[in-house]
């Protein structure tokens, strides 16, 4: 089982696409991820400081009409707020196109696959107000800058990133005898939700040998990291529980606990061995298989291991092994990159999906991947998305699949290709006999394209 | 086609009392495989945004309660029932449910989530069934996936997630069904037989194909059953009643459909319940769509599938005791279960009523809870399902003691 650049296209990648020759080796795949971000030069997104302060204003505008002295006066407030969030929605859906485009218009895509990867292994969720719409600028600015990096960094970024810390219930991680814990009349103290997920999530894996001591001196470490109401992180010295904790053997605080104990027990969690085969095998799982060559991951684990968790070691351990390419058809495409590698396949439609109205570029994309299982922004719980197949393959979504592989392409290909060619460009040599008679025999355009997009070869990397 | 008409004729008002353009016909024979674990049938609703338990089912017989509520009980009259509480008048159509026995409610009841009244966390700990000592909810998976999990015989068809919206309530390892009513799959003939070729070496996507084609066949001959729909549509609008909830109506019916074949556990949504202002002008529709729900699914079962039928209506919590500023009710704790069925022992509200008093309030502002909202799902199981006790506080509810069984189920 050797290289192939069809392969090197579909499943490291958001596919082949008629523009772009797949990448020619392992070697150009890695160069490109040492180079320069092209993609993120091109389009560009929001920051997160930017729904920050689109969250800030929200919250002053609802304030205002709780405490207006009219009912006219509530109302005006409300709709200002309402305009406020709706142009968080409208800033969430440019993220949004800049992501499509990318996956579209870009000769190599690995990093999109990296960026989507590390963004659901660090997942945040928030509900309400404009905070719910900026999940966008945290994987760009926090996550994907950080993709080709030293696994710590990435982790540090993103465990003490505002939507992180909310998510996870680390702002209301107070210690018991901390100036707060100690002077509240509530029943106030350790949360231990965000340095439970750090261990069982975010390196060790739940798998691990930790005890619960580890996960409360851990919680313990934690307290102090927090933010404020305006969405922004800081170090809150009234919520740091004072003392040493021991965590995993090594003692952490003392006389000056501060951050600098947050950052290096982090480091430690990093370098910890049983992260390297945690992070190997989530990646082998993610982009290989649901049940990956064990020598795959020892290999990806090893590689993690002796450079001190550099990333690209990883990458390129997994893509110098040869059960990287076995040809069988892998793992299924989540809904967004199923839509996204079919928009990639249809190609001529970069200048449409740029001027389509965020409006209905959403009933293309985050409206049907939603109707797929997949809500962009909403994952049910900090374990991220589902790899199993049999979690995104059943009636209903598959229905949905279905449907939109026959009626969207309409909206962004024009003209329709022929789709004896477009099975050609969607699957290069990879396409079953089944799907190229499917293709040839269907009775309409549309319909042939849509068989293309609905087989198994296409859905599956 | 000829129709015993009286029966026709009754279940078409109930059905109109929902706006719904029924299709489960009576005419459709049930099915019933012997594979399935059981007959008995559970449907659970998750009421989202949180139901005022106080406003639904009224403690008029609380000497504190009028005190605490005037403006969001409205005008209208309620309905007495046990003459310590009153039914809100919205739920008007379900008072010969009551007097048949078949409705009953339990009161002051909670979930273990406490304090920080988010809607979803509250909505993940109601349908995780699990907390961890944080309060926050852990794992993905639901209760109502870990009762099929134990249930002998169960299969993906057994429990159905119905609708768009997430069901954590249905997720988890053991298989079960989801399907939106609205989701359509169009398809020629021919495309169709294409699709099959291209299918065909692909157990994951051939199988998942097939159901998805035999439930929009199954439901594309429902609708063209008889020539009833028009006939409603007319009724409908005699009876002035508002048929705005198209997604709730289509869901109900595709629950009725499936719980009249080889489906035993089914669930879904009902939103509107987050009544921070002018409680009493928006508690009415979201509760006439419960009542037309629950009307629709007694008539579109049938009495014999009814009779085995067990509806839970369950909330992430209730609001606070006290009216607000703005003639609604904040979010609070202690609530309201709404059961319905033919295997319910109802006519009675169950639970230990802590009374109104500020002290006797959860936070001097809520109503105490005095039962845990799982403890009567688990004893519907219990009941249902011949789960034991101690299954079910490891297995479906890890860490819960059910207590005394309340005896909400008959037989």
């Amino acid at each position: 089982m050797a290289f192939s650049a069809e392969l090197a296209a579909i499943r490291f990648g958001a596919g082949l696409s008629p523009r772009f020759a797949p990448p020619q080796s392992i070697d150009t795949m890695l160069a490109v991820l040492r180079g320069p971000d092209l993609a993120a030069r091109k389009y560009a997104g929001a920051t997160f400081e930017e729904f920050a302060a689109l969250e800030r204003e929200y919250r002053q505008l609802r304030g205002k009409a709780s405490k207006a002295d009219s009912e006219a006066g509530r109302r005006r407030f409300l709709d200002q707020s309402r305009d406020v969030r709706q142009a968080g929605q409208e800033l969430a859906a440019e993220g949004l196109r800049v992501r499509v485009l990318r996956h579209v218009a870009s000769e190599h895509t690995l990093r999109e696959r990296l960026e989507t990867f590390w963004s659901d292994h660090f997942t945040t969720r928030l509900t309400g107000g404009v905070r719910q719409y900026s999940l966008f600028p945290y994987m760009e600015h926090t996550v994907r800058s950080r993709v080709t990096g030293r696994f710590a960094d990435l982790l540090k970024a993103a465990v003490l990133h505002p939507r992180m810390i909310a998510f996870l219930n680390q702002d209301s991680n107070i210690g018991p005898n901390s100036p707060l814990g100690r002077n509240s009349q509530k029943k106030r103290g350790l949360n231990e939700n965000l340095a439970r997920e750090v261990i069982e999530l975010h390196t060790l894996g739940v798998n691990a040998d930790y005890s619960q001591t580890d996960v409360r001196n851990l919680a313990n470490v934690f307290t102090g990291l927090s933010i404020t109401r305006a969405y922004a992180f800081e170090w809150d010295p009234r919520k740091a529980e004072p003392g040493s904790f021991e965590v995993l053997g090594r003692t952490y605080g003392g006389r000056d606990r501060g951050l600098g104990d947050v950052e290096a027990v982090l480091d430690d969690l990093a370098a910890h061995p049983a992260t390297a085969r945690h992070i190997a095998a989530k990646l082998a799982v993610h982009f290989v298989a649901d049940r990956p060559d064990p020598a795959l991951v020892d290999h990806m684990a090893a590689a993690f291991a002796a450079s001190g968790g550099d990333l690209m070691a990883v990458y390129a351990a997994m893509l110098e092994h040869p059960a990287a390419w076995d040809p069988a058809p892998g793992s299924v495409k989540w809904p967004f990159d199923y839509v996204a590698s079919a928009l990639r396949a249809l190609d001529g439609a970069e200048a449409t999906l740029a001027d389509l109205p965020w409006k209905a570029l959403n009933a293309i994309t985050a409206q049907s991947t939603a109707r797929m299982g997949q809500q962009m922004g909403r994952v049910m719980g900090p374990d991220g998305w589902e790899e199993a197949d049999s979690h995104w393959i059943t009636p209903d979504t598959l229905a949905n699949r279905i449907t939109w592989a026959m009626a969207a392409p309409r909206r962004v290909a024009k003209p329709m290709p022929d789709p004896r060619d477009f099975v050609r460009t969607a699957l290069g040599s990879r396409a079953p006999e089944s799907v190229i008679f499917a293709a040839g025999a269907a009775q309409t355009r549309t319909e042939g394209v849509g068989l293309v997009l609905a087989s198994p070869a296409f859905q599956r990397r | 086609m000829a129709v015993s008409s009286s029966a026709a004729l009754t279940r078409r008002m109930m059905l109109a009392g929902l706006g719904c353009s029924l299709a489960a016909s009576p005419l459709v024979t049930p099915m019933t495989f012997a594979a399935t674990p059981g007959d008995n049938r559970l449907v659970v609703l998750i009421l989202r945004g949180a139901m005022d338990g106080l406003d639904v089912l009224r403690p008029v017989g609380d000497p504190d309660f009028a005190d605490l509520r005037r403006v969001t009980l409205g005008k209208e009259r309620a309905i007495p029932l046990d003459g310590f509480f009153e039914m809100h008048p919205a739920l008007g159509d379900l008072k010969p449910m009551w007097d048949a026995g078949e409705l009953g409610f339990a009161h002051a009841v909670a979930t273990p989530y406490r304090d920080k009244r988010s809607h979803f966390d509250g909505q993940d700990i109601l349908e995780a069934g699990i907390v961890s000592n944080d309060g926050v909810p852990t794992g993905q998976d639901g209760w109502l996936n870990r009762l099929v999990a134990s249930l002998p015989g169960a299969r993906a068809e057994t429990a159905f997630a119905i609708g768009r919206g997430e069901l954590r309530i249905l997720t988890g390892a053991a298989p079960t069904s989801t399907w939106a009513p609205q989701t359509q799959l169009e398809l020629t003939p021919h495309a169709e037989r294409l699709l099959e070729l291209v299918y065909h070496d692909d157990p994951l996507f051939r199988d998942a194909a097939a159901s998805a084609l035999t439930i929009v066949s199954d439901l594309e001959q429902e609708a063209t059953m008889g020539d009833e729909d028009v006939e409603m549509g007319s009724m409908m609008s005699e009876m002035g009643v508002a048929t705005s909830n198209k997604a709730l109506l289509a869901m109900t019916e595709f629950a009725i459909n499936r719980l009249r074949r080889d489906t035993r556990i089914a669930s879904y949504s009902i939103t509107g319940w987050d009544t921070h202002a002018g409680q009493a002008n928006r508690i009415g529709g979201p509760l006439r769509n419960l009542a037309g729900t629950i009307n629709a699914m007694k008539i579109g079962l049938g009495p014999e599938i009814w009779g085995k039928t067990t509806i839970l209506a369950l909330t992430e919590f209730g609001r606070t005791a006290r009216e607000n500023g703005s003639q609604g009710t904040d979010h609070g704790t202690g609530g309201a279960i709404l059961m319905a069925g033919g295997a319910v022992r109802g006519g009675r509200v169950y639970g230990d009523w802590p009374g109104l008093a500020e002290a006797d309030l959860y936070d001097r502002r809520d109503l105490m809870p005095t039962a845990d909202v799982r403890s009567y799902a688990g004893w519907a199981m219990r009941g249902l399902y011949g789960l034991g006790v101690s299954d079910l506080e490891r297995g479906v509810f890890p860490g819960l003691d059910m207590g005394r069984d309340p005896g909400i189920i008959l037989g």
